[in-house]
């Protein structure tokens, strides 16, 4: 075939100089003249607004006598993090329960993908594991902590299977209905010219799934973290975790190292959430356009 | 090259398609096609127009080898088999380049062969310059142009396209019909063109078939005796106007 236009090169449709200003183009021209200051402001005024608000109910709705139930942020920060002592307990225990999350995070997902490709590719598979998979989500995780903890013991392990437990649910599902949903055009173009199962798993199930399965992993990591802040809460036994921690300082009264542990564990959560969202720009942001960014 | 598509194998078929007593009822009784008989050889251009739902769709299904005929037999000629769906059908995580190598890559033809069809098939449908584009960014009727330049690897010797413009607006539509028939002029491929669109079937093409609603049955033939290189003035000459009235009335009475 020479390469010669069969029509100008320059022939190219009526819309083609303005494609960039299609629908997809605008929105990349709107993300990119997003200032800094536009994205960092609106959240800033609103922990503005969060943390007047603990001062006011601390300082002037709450008596004297009831303060320990919402101490200043000062005393917070005081107590929990600039006392040497406090500070460093809090840190390893939240350290300990990081990396409970995110083994089991981990394990969710090669688990959870595992289990959703072998489900996608035969029926059977399917028919057989997903009705467990749903047990897995509606059993009530806590009820079956304490008995993780007879039968697996105290240590780091168990705390892992509690984050799989709750963790894997969300991977199993997203995936799944990723690598189901492609569309039925793209499968004939495939079995047109031949494509096999792992050549259709590989260049068309998996990546047109990948957004699904970003979704999964977001709601993932934030279970993780809660999952592992429950394991804590129910294993007293062994070297504390952040769970472990809040259990305490709550029977204890210690309100100002409670809040800080709330805080940490849910910057915890959120450096996750973050860190996936992050990987997914990465992997799928340049093809994929996120509903929510067609308002 | 060898035959990548056979939808009933047959070694010594002859160029092009051909259609033989093809039937096609579904499991759930519905009769798509009933009889369809003609064939196609290389360097003619066939459309079918018929109403929605009257199985010109399943038709190339058929052909393609997508689904099994229950009657008749369809026999394709020598060459590579190329099928422009109705959509574009481009995979969005894949850049221009990538889409258009992908018929390359599946067919296990050697990356620096399946790069160099690649970018001719791009240059020839004009959308050079726009090869590391994702689908996202593209109009329809770029997107259609990259599944065209998909398709154009193979270097097709049969060329089946699915309604490819329906989706499109009239002004992008009549122009890729000129690119098309200038690329039909170059290549010389045997091609079925399935449309609901009078005016796009009269112009492409050397034979119109009409095809009447479900049950679908090729009701009228009508040769085309337009002259190739056809300009785009054609479509407003009386000649044009009054075969096209012609399969108009025939496709009227198809629904009768």
């Amino acid at each position: 075939m020479p390469s010669t236009p069969a029509v100008p090169a320059s022939d190219v449709d009526v819309a083609a100089p303005t494609a960039m200003g299609g629908a997809g183009g605008r929105i990349a021209l709107r993300e990119r003249g997003t200032s800094f200051a536009a994205l960092v402001i609106p959240p800033l005024l609103v922990f503005l607004v969060v943390i007047g608000a603990w001062i006011l109910v601390s300082q002037v709705i709450l008596a004297e006598s009831k303060r320990f139930l919402l101490p200043p942020p000062w005393a917070v920060v005081n107590v929990a993090f600039l006392d040497g002592h406090n500070r460093a307990e809090l840190f390893t225990s939240l350290w300990l329960t990081t990396k409970a999350a995110m083994v089991g995070l981990f394990l969710s997902i090669v688990i959870g993908m595992g289990t959703a490709i072998a489900m996608s590719q035969a029926k059977w598979v399917e028919r057989s594991l997903y009705p467990y998979a749903v047990v897995l989500q509606t059993i009530p995780v806590l009820a079956l902590v304490p008995l993780v903890g007879f039968t697996l013991g105290y240590n780091f392990s168990s705390r892992v299977f509690v984050v799989v437990l709750i963790a894997l649910f969300p991977v199993i599902t997203n995936t799944l209905f990723g690598l189901l949903s492609v569309d039925q055009g793209h499968h004939d173009l495939f079995s047109l010219h031949k494509g096999g199962r792992i050549t259709r798993l590989v260049k068309l199930q998996l990546p047109a799934a990948m957004p699904a399965i970003f979704t999964g992993l977001r709601i993932a990591a934030g279970a993780s973290v809660i999952g592992a802040v429950v394991g804590d809460f129910f294993f007293q036994q062994g070297t504390p975790g952040i769970g472990t921690l809040m259990n305490t300082y709550a029977s204890e009264l210690e309100s100002e190292r409670l809040y800080a542990a709330v805080i940490l564990s849910s910057s915890l959560g959120i450096a996750v959430f973050l860190a996936v969202t992050w990987l997914e720009r990465r992997v799928v942001g340049r093809w994929h356009t996120a509903t929510r960014g067609t308002r | 090259m060898t035959q990548t598509i056979t939808a009933s194998p047959s070694t010594q078929a002859p160029p092009g398609l051909t259609f033989d007593a093809v039937a096609m009822r579904f499991p759930d009784g519905t009769q798509a096609v009933e009889e369809a008989s003609f064939s196609v050889a290389p360097g003619e251009f066939v459309s079918i127009v018929g109403p929605s739902g009257c199985g010109k769709s399943t038709l190339l299904k058929i052909t393609a080898g997508l689904i099994d005929a229950t009657g008749g037999h369809v026999g394709i000629g020598p060459g590579n088999l190329g099928y422009v769906f109705q959509d574009a059908t481009l995979l969005p995580w894949r850049t221009v380049r990538g889409n258009v190598e992908l018929l390359g890559e599946l067919e296990g033809m050697p990356k620096a062969q399946r790069r160099k069809a690649a970018q001719e098939a791009i240059d020839l449908v004009g959308l050079g310059g726009f090869e590391s584009k994702y689908p996202k960014s593209l109009s329809g009727g770029m997107k259609m142009r990259a599944s065209l330049a998909r398709a154009l690897t193979l270097q097709p010797s049969t060329f089946l396209f699915d309604e490819p413009f329906g989706a499109l607006d009239e002004i992008t539509r009549e122009r890729l019909n000129d690119e098309l028939l200038a690329l039909f002029e170059r290549e010389g491929f045997a091609g079925l063109f399935i449309t609901h669109s009078i005016a796009e079937a009269v112009f492409l093409s050397t034979r119109v078939l009409v095809m009447s609603a479900r049950p679908g049955r090729i009701v009228g033939d009508f040769e085309v005796p337009f002259a190739y290189p056809r300009k785009p003035e054609l479509r407003f000459e009386p000649a044009f106007a009054e075969l096209s009235g012609r399969v108009s009335e025939c496709l009227r009475g198809a629904f009768a």
